[in-house]
């Protein structure tokens, strides 16, 4: 049976404005929208498109976080997948989390449920690290295609084309494997509220990262967190004369 | 299912999706409250398959502007150079 595990994060939606706290340890979190990582999504909505062309038999989705995080396996679950896995991660260790935690985590679960393919979204919109694929391909050993934008399968072997820089690669890898998607690999299905309500049926298996074996204490210490630097208004001139000296002035002339 | 459950299956809808209007859930809840009690007294069975019709209609593009509005966004803050 080839099944596939999708790694879905919870982060602050993509429409709201990012705030950092007073203290600058972090961004505002309470009380702020969150959704599923755009590229989870579309990671997501690529294994239930190969389960619907009997490419796979199963679709197992994953998300390490607090307790909320289970409203996106939820959703994930209603886009399509069959059953959800949620590793708990919460308080300051949840603050520290790193990709290479996470990999570790996908790694070991992807040996436990005997998964043949692992897929998830190129970076998270949140730390925009863009590592874990990449992580959990070194971890297992499993050969790795990032930047997905078209994947295709025949038997054990993925054709996959990758975004690269000035153009397209295509590769040919062997399953297992890992792969992670890129923006323009599919548009991802809305999760309807007759899906929702169905996929309160799924099963979603409650783990720790100690079930696991894996340890998630911090490896970073966050010293600051920095608004960007706010664009200067700009000044209208009257005339030329003074478009120059003004240019003087900041030394572009 | 009765038209008049489809009825109200559909506004139920329509207030789940309206969670992501890009306006605000208020605003969305308002218009939409106000659409349907415009009709509320409507009893012509054909004329109400007409509004359902046209209600699921609604829910396809409210689906499309999401998702269009999404990719944009990312298109904008990922691909595009600056």
């Amino acid at each position: 049976m080839t099944r596939a595990l999708v790694g879905v994060k919870r982060v602050i939606d993509y429409a709201v404005k990012i705030r950092v706290k007073p203290d600058k340890r972090g961004v505002v979190t309470d009380g702020v929208k969150h959704s599923m990582n755009p590229f989870d999504e579309i990671a997501i909505e690529e294994a239930v498109r190969m389960k619907e062309k009997k490419l796979i038999e199963e679709v197992i989705a994953v998300s390490c976080g607090p307790s909320q995080s289970q409203d996106i396996i939820r959703t994930a679950l209603a886009m399509g997948a069959d059953k959800g896995i949620h590793v708990e991660v919460s308080g300051p260790e949840y603050e520290t989390l790193q990709p290479v935690h996470v990999s570790k985590i996908l790694a070991k679960l992807a040996q436990e449920e005997k998964a043949d393919l692992i897929i998830v979204g190129k970076q998270a919109i949140d730390d925009d690290s863009n590592q874990t694929a990449q992580m959990v391909g070194g971890i297992l050993d499993w050969p790795t295609g990032t930047f997905c934008s078209k994947i295709e399968k025949n038997d054990s072997e993925l054709t996959v084309t990758r975004e690269v820089d000035g153009g397209l690669e295509v590769v040919k890898i062997k399953m297992p494997a890992v792969l992670s998607a890129d923006l323009r690999l599919n548009e991802p299905r809305y999760a309807t509220l007759p899906n929702i309500m169905k996929a309160k049926k799924k099963p979603i298996k409650k783990l720790t990262a100690k079930d696991l074996g894996v340890d998630t204490s911090a490896r970073i210490e966050i010293l600051s967190v920095e608004e960007p630097q706010v664009r200067q208004a700009g000044v209208i001139v009257p005339d030329v004369d003074t478009l120059i000296v003004k240019l003087k002035e900041s030394g572009h002339v | 299912m009765s038209q008049r459950s489809k009825v109200i299956q559909l506004y139920k809808t329509l207030l789940y999706m309206g969670r992501d209007y890009p306006k605000g859930y208020d605003f969305f809840k308002k218009n939409l409250r106000r659409v349907f009690e415009k009709n509320k007294g409507e009893r012509d069975s054909e004329k109400i398959d007409k509004m359902l019709a046209h209600g699921n209609f609604v829910i396809k593009e409210l689906e499309a502007l999401y998702m269009l509005r999404k990719y944009r966004t990312l298109k904008k803050r990922y691909y595009e150079k600056s």
